[in-house]
Order: C-alpha cells, then structure tokens, then sequence
C-alpha cells in the first residue's frame, strides 16, 4: 500500500504530506516556545526585587554573540546542504550537512562552558527566578538542538542512502529538516536578546 | 513501504496485530486501551462515592485496598480524585473520540487507504499507552498518587508527594502523544481527501475531527510548558509557581520565590478550556452522522454547522480565564472573559438546534446507536445551559468550587460526550467488526444508564446552590451548609453503583456479539457515507478500499426524491 | 517554494547569502544597542524589533514562507494569532486586579 502524495505534491494543495506534517508540528513548538516567552514576561512583570535586570548582568554577552553567529552560519549551510541535493551535488551536500551537524557541536560546547562557568560561581537553577527561566529556556533550546543533531546525523550517515533510491523523497526530507532547523535557529534569535541583552 | 506497492502480505502476528501500522488496528487499540481506561477511572469514582455517602465507614468488600480500618484517609480520596479526573478526560474520553474513531474513521470516510503517516500514528499511540501506565505507577510511589486534583495547581502540587511528579512525566508523554495525532489527523484531512471530496462535502464528524485536531495542535503546547515549569519547580528547586514568603505547616519555605501560582491557572487553563472542545466536538460529530442516518434526512443546516464549529474551536483559545473570576481579576477583564463566554456559547446552541431541527419530520429508527445520540442532544442541552451562569462573574462567584460546577461538566462530558461515544460504538461496531451489537442489551444499557446517569448529576445543582464545596472528602458532614442537602449523597452513590451494574450488559454484548452476533452487511444503516458504501465490513487491511473512491456529492443525500434506495450514497456518480 | 529550475536555484544562493549577512549585521547591531543608554520600555522594543526582522528574514527565507502555499500560510497565521493570546496573558495577570 502506498499512501498518496508522500512524495510528490497534490494539485490542489500544492504540498507533499511531511511539509504540512513538519508545519504543523512547528506551529504546535510556536506555542510551547509561546508559553514559556509568556512566562517570561509574567516573571518579569511580577519581578519586584529586580533579579532579572541583575540576573542578566552576570551572563556573558560576547560566548552568546558568537554563539548566535554560529547558529545562523548552521542555517545557511543546512538551507546550501538542501541547495546541493536540489542539483544533484552528493559531494556538496555531504559538506554542508555535514558543517551543520559540526556547528551545532560548536554550539553545545560553547553552551556547556556558559553553563559549568555558571554552575562553578554558585549559579543553579534555584538561584533566582531569572535563572530559572535562563536555564529553562535555554535548557530546552539545547534538547531542541540535540534532536535535530541527531536526526542531521541519521540523514548524513545511514539516511543518505535514499539519495540513490527515492532522490525527490530524499530531498523532502531535508526541506523539512531544515525548515526545523531554522526554527531553532529562529528561537534562538528571540532567547538571545530576551535573556542575554534586556 | 516502497517497493511493494498494490500488494498485500500477510504478516506476522506481532506485526499485524501489535506494533501495527494500520489506521484501523491501531484505532481498536486507542479503543480497547480507552474503555479500559474508562471504566478503570470510574471505579476510582465509585470507590469515592462510598466515602461521600457514608463518611469513615468502613467500606465493604474493597476496604483492605485502604488498611487494615477499612476507612479511606483524605489524602487517598484527594488521590482518587485527581486521577480520576486525569484518567477519565486524558486516558479515556480524548484517546477514545480521537485516537480511536478518529483514527478509525477520518481516513474511511475521506476515501484514504490509511492516515498520512502511519508510522507516526503507531508511535502516538505507544506513546498514549506509556503515558498511561506511568499514570498507574503513580499509584505505587511512596505517597500514592498524584493528589493535587486533575487541574495540579501550585503551591499545593509544588510541594505534594512523589506521585505529582510522576503525574507530570505521565502527562508529558501523553501530550506528545497528542501532538503526534493532531499532526496526522490534520494532514490526512488537508491532504488525502478522496478525488471530488471538497470541503463542503465532508461529513460533520471529519470536520468535528478537523477542528479538534487544531485545537490539540495549538492548546496542549502551553500545558506543556507549564508542565516543564512545574517539573524544575519540583526537581531543580525553582520558583516559578511558588511567590516569596510561603508558609507551609506553619513552617516558611527555603525557596528562591518571586513566582507566582497564578501563571500556571493561567497556562494550565489556556489548554483547558479548549480541551472541553476537545471533548464535546468529536461527540457532536458522531451524533450528527447517526443523526443524519436515523432520521433518513440531511443534516439541517450543514453549513452553519460547520461554520458554527470552526468559530466555536476559534473561540475556545480566547475564553479560558472564565475559570479564574475567584483568583483577584479586576471588573475589566473579568468583563472581557464574560463577554466572550456568553458569544462562544451562540455557536454550541446553532449547532444543538440545527440537530433538533434535524429530528423534524423524519422518520426516525429507534436503534440503540440513535437513542444514544437522542439522548446526548437534551443531556448536552442542560450542560451547557447551566455553564451560563459559571461564565458571568457575579453568579460564579457564589457557584465557584461548589458541586454545581461538577454537575455542569459532567453533564457535558459524561451523559453528554460518553453517550455520543457509545452511540459511536453501536453506529460503528458493524463497520469495524463486521457483527451487528445486540439490541436488547443495547436498550437495556441505554435506559438504565439514562436514568442513573441523571440520578448522580441532577442533585448536584441541588447541593452545589446550597453552596456545599466540591473538595469536601466526608461529603459535608463536618460543612454547617451542607446539612439540608445531605440526604442526596446516599441518592447520588446509589445511582453511580447501580450505573457501575448498567455497564454490565454492554460489556457483554460487546464480547457475545463479537463471538456469535448477527453477521452485518457492507452497509449495514443503508448510510451514504465512504465508509458504509465502499469499504467492506470490516474494511480491507492497509487499503481499506478495494478501488479508491470518487465523491460526487454531499454527505448526507437520504430521502432524496426519484431515488429507488431512498439515498444516494456520496461515492455515486 | 522558490522555483525548481537550476538558474532559479543558483538565483535563490545569493539571496540565502544576502540574508547570513543581513542577519550577521543585525546581530552586531542589536548587541551595540544594548549599549545605549536606553530606558528599559525602549530598549525592550529595540531589541524585539531587531529580533522581529531577524525572524522575519529566516522565516521568509530560510523557510521560504514568501512564497509558501496558503494552506500553510493560514495555519501560521492561526497559530499567530494565538500566540498573541498567550503573550496577552501576563497584561491580564497585571493590569486589573481586584483591590488593586
């Protein structure tokens, strides 16, 4: 049994069933990521003794500066990665995925020094309810970005064989997991002035 | 999949029957796993009502499940209390009118071969079935389990026992799990609708589906958020929900503080209240097909049914501090929430008197499924009428926590969603079996459950304007207000045990018809719908159909003059 | 999705390039703003309003929503609006409390 439009679009909606599938599943991230922004901003309203204005004091704007870069530099070599696929360049391919799978390690190692340096000046969790939503919100960007590196890997590694067999699938798979991992990206770039700069 | 296409092969039993791909095994699985659920949260319930009629009596026969006296302690009554609330809306009534009918049925009544990505489907509902068994550890961890109510609100969820926590990673699982469902559904629908079945050709129960798809889509996320909040509240030591200075036993609280318990009401509620739609829209959808069927008419007013639907969905994110007038929100915005309340409720009453309207005139077969789906209309009917005055502020604020708010959601969800359900399950049984339901058993289990059903929940409204609180564990005995109404305690327990009885003869006929019931045809109510019309019953594994099915009409063409059936079935040109 | 000829490809490359730098600018741009010596009310809509573009950009081209199919176009939109709700929530919990 083959279910319809799995890889080639339908007339009149104009997608292939994973591209609404990843959409929608990123519309349902877009409120889980909105309740906790929300929650930020409850916090914050409720903040009379200013932990957050001093809270962000202590982080380290230059590590996240760079950090963001890095992010966005993984973006625009995994849409390059989606680019090659598209005109049939294995080669080109497998470097981008695979510069993207590499920034997203930079990515967590810088993260996990800002962490251990936090943790090393007494800085947890419960330390204050700035911190809690620091280590929350990033917390689970991190889970966000750990996911998709292992999925990046699968598509660079074992998935890749698909290329040979169902090329045009192949390439819908990796639109949808890039268009998952701009979103990260695009979190990203509303947690770095939200935590980091206000 | 690729590689072998149109072909069929039998697989191996584990395959085929356990770690299934197909919509349909995979939405008895959701069904069998959901009434287990059911009946399973309305035990606790039953257990319950024994402490609430005879207040530190020893029960009988299941009184060594609370020691040695016999006697059920409060912190076990909160205990079943808030499971049975969590098992019977996220383990029974949701994974029974989504996961399963949904499952079973949006795919065959668009004219797909399976829901657009089945794998996905199977994961969501493993995913279900860990959420529910890490639900029933919870009984076993030191403290019992979660005991905070089905709404957990902090502080007191904050600081409760173990089971709380497992409380959270049960609902995690099954939040994700609905999220992979709503996904699936939805892309089914946009995508897999058969050739010439346009939006306005839909049956009710997949636009119903549709919507509620949405809304589970876009309201659970914020639960879980909330959810991740409350596990760091409760594992790394943070505050989100717990404000400074919090006295606890008389002790003050080594917290961090600056949260605030209000900002999980809020959360918690931005899910909530669309979940009530969540409820009620599946059930609605279910009673308009076997409406439409039983009164051999087309459902009156589909359009406006449809459109009342989707504003109704639309509405449900926008009213959800209706549940908090009590918590200290100012006039403004107490107003605000009032306003909506009051205009969301417009769309459920188009929808309920485009369904009287429907009955008008037709000549209606009283089959079980029907009596079911009759007996919804006036039972949602007195629901949701007496959730007006809940929406107004000034009238909630004397109704708040009392038993006529349990009475008010009961009436929506037990005699009004339960029943579509069960009118469901004898409307489809022939479909998904092949084996007509008995109908003696069926009357029987119709009439009985009316009655008792009517017998918990109406004295409810009584006691609950007399003001006697819903939290109360030795039901009201030690309350001063309760004492004129607690003579309907021992009315009201009744009445759940003998409804506990009532679902005996159903139980039964679901097992004796499977075995040696009436054999059913393809289409056994003479429907016009895909699923009645071209699919046999049961319909084929993996393909459902034997051709893929063309659509060239609406859903609901019976009576139609000229015709020699007396309907014409969707699929006929 | 931007067109599936080889030269609208090599075409959509240098506008994904144009972006990483506008995007690269940006983030300079709104860590130099939170230099300035802003009050707290304009510094927080700077910095949204620096992190909106940004959005705007990855999302548009990046995920190609500029010329995505309505379909997904109306679920975002409706996901949007909700999302506005949520953020609306804290303003509730605020602004108009009984006794206050």
């Amino acid at each position: 049994m083959e279910i319809p439009y799995n890889v080639e679009e339908r007339q009149d909606t104009g997608m292939y069933n994973a591209k609404l599938g990843i959409w929608l599943f990123l519309a349902s991230e877009v409120m889980l990521f909105g309740g906790l922004f929300s929650a930020y901003v409850f916090l914050r309203m409720g903040d009379i003794t200013g932990t957050f204005a001093s809270g962000s004091q202590e982080l380290n704007v230059p590590l996240a500066t760079f950090n963001t870069l890095v992010l966005i530099t993984s973006s625009v070599t995994m849409i390059m990665s989606w680019v090659s696929l598209k005109l049939g360049d294995m080669k080109k391919f497998k470097m981008h995925l695979g510069s993207t799978l590499l920034l997203a390690g930079v990515f967590l190692v810088v993260k996990y020094f800002e962490y251990s340096a936090k943790f090393h000046h007494g800085i947890y969790p419960d330390t204050s309810t700035f911190f809690s939503i620091y280590f929350t919100l990033t917390g689970l960007h991190m889970i966000h970005i750990l996911g998709g590196m292992v999925v990046i890997f699968y598509f660079l590694v074992p998935g890749s064989k698909m290329m040979k067999t169902e090329p045009e699938r192949f390439t819908n798979r990796i639109e949808t997991v890039g268009l998952y991992w701009h979103f990260v990206d695009l979190v990203w770039i509303f947690l770095f002035p939200v935590l980091y700069l206000l | 999949m690729s590689g072998h296409t149109d072909t069929y092969h039998e697989e191996p039993f584990w395959r085929k029957y356990i770690f299934s791909i197909d919509h349909k095994v995979i939405g008895i699985q959701y069904g069998i796993t959901a009434l287990v659920f059911l009946l399973f949260g309305f035990t606790l319930m039953m257990l319950m009502r024994w402490q609430l009629a005879y207040p530190e009596q020893p029960m009988p026969w299941f009184g060594w499940l609370f020691g040695e006296e016999g006697v059920m302690l409060p912190e076990v009554y909160n205990s079943l209390g808030a499971m049975h609330g969590t098992i019977m809306i996220f383990l029974g009534v949701v994974p029974l009118a989504v996961g399963a009918f949904g499952n079973y049925f949006v795919p065959l009544q668009i004219g797909a071969p399976d829901m657009a990505f089945p794998k996905l489907n199977m994961s969501s509902y493993w995913c279900y079935l860990a959420g529910g068994i890490v639900m029933m550890v919870g009984f076993f961890v030191p403290g019992g389990a979660a005991n905070s109510g089905w709404t957990s609100y902090p502080p007191l969820s904050d600081i409760a026992t173990t089971g709380q926590t497992v409380w959270l990673f049960g609902m995690v699982l099954l939040i994700t799990s609905s999220l992979l469902g709503s996904v699936n559904t939805i892309t089914t629908i946009v995508q897999l609708r058969a050739k010439g079945l346009t939006w306005m050709r839909l049956p009710f129960f997949v636009w119903t589906q549709f919507i509620t798809g949405f809304l589970l889509l876009l309201a659970f996320p914020p639960l879980e958020a909330a959810g991740v909040l409350q596990l760091m509240d409760r594992l790394a030591g943070t505050s989100f929900f717990l404000p400074s200075g919090l006295v606890v036993s008389g002790e003050l609280l080594d917290v961090s503080g600056g949260g605030s318990p209000l900002l999980w009401q809020h959360l918690f509620w931005f899910l909530a209240h669309p979940e009530v739609y969540v409820l009620i829209l599946p059930a609605m959808g279910i009673v308009g097909e076997i409406l439409a069927n039983n009164t051999r008419k087309p459902l009156w007013g589909y359009k406006s049914i449809v459109y009342a639907s989707s504003f109704l969905g639309f509405m449900s994110f926008v009213v959800w501090a209706h549940h908090m007038f009590m918590t200290g929100m100012g006039s403004t915005i107490s107003a605000f929430f009032q306003t909506t309340t009051m205009i969301i409720s417009i769309p459920s009453v188009v929808i309920l008197t485009a369904m009287f309207i429907s009955l008008w005139g037709g000549s209606i077969r009283y089959n079980t499924a029907m009596l079911f789906a009759l007996g919804f209309l006036p039972m949602f009917g007195i629901g949701g009428l007496t959730g007006l005055p809940l929406g107004i502020a000034a009238s909630d604020i004397h109704l708040h926590d009392t038993y006529y708010v349990i009475g008010h959601f009961h009436y929506v969800v037990a005699p009004g969603t339960i029943f579509a359900l069960f009118a469901g399950i004898y409307y489809w049984f022939p479909k998904m079996t092949g084996k007509v339901l008995n109908e003696r058993l069926g009357k029987i289990h119709f009439w009985t459950s009316m009655i008792f059903i009517n017998g918990i929940f109406m004295p409810m409204f009584i006691q609950g304007l007399a003001g006697v609180s819903r939290r109360l564990w030795d039901g009201g005995i030690s309350y001063a207000h309760a004492t004129d109404t607690f003579y309907l305690n021992e009315m009201m327990s009744t009445s759940a045990w003998l409804l506990g009885l009532a679902q005996i003869p159903f139980i039964i006929n679901l097992i004796m018809s499977l075995k040696s019931g009436e054999k059913a045809n393809d289409n056994h109510w003479e429907a016009t719908t895909l699923e009645w019309t071209d699919a046999p019953s049961p319909p084929l594994p993996h393909r459902n159909f034997e051709i893929i099915p063309e659509v060239h009409r609406g859903p609901y063409e019976y009576s139609v003059p000229g015709s020699d059936k007396g309907f014409i079935p969707q699929s006929e040109a | 999705m931007s067109g599936h000829s080889v030269e609208d490809i090599k075409k959509s490359v240098k506008v994904y390039i144009g972006v990483f730098a506008s995007l690269a600018v940006l983030t300079v741009v709104t860590v130099a703003a939170s230099y300035l010596d802003l009050g707290s009310g304009e510094a927080f809509f700077l910095a949204m309003i620096i992190a909106s573009v940004k959005g705007t950009l990855v999302a548009g081209y990046f995920m190609h929503l500029f010329t995505e199919r309505t379909t997904i176009l109306a679920v975002l939109g409706l996901t949007f609006f909700f999302l506005l709700t949520i953020m609306f929530l804290p303003y509730i919990a605020f602004t108009d409390q009984a006794g206050v």
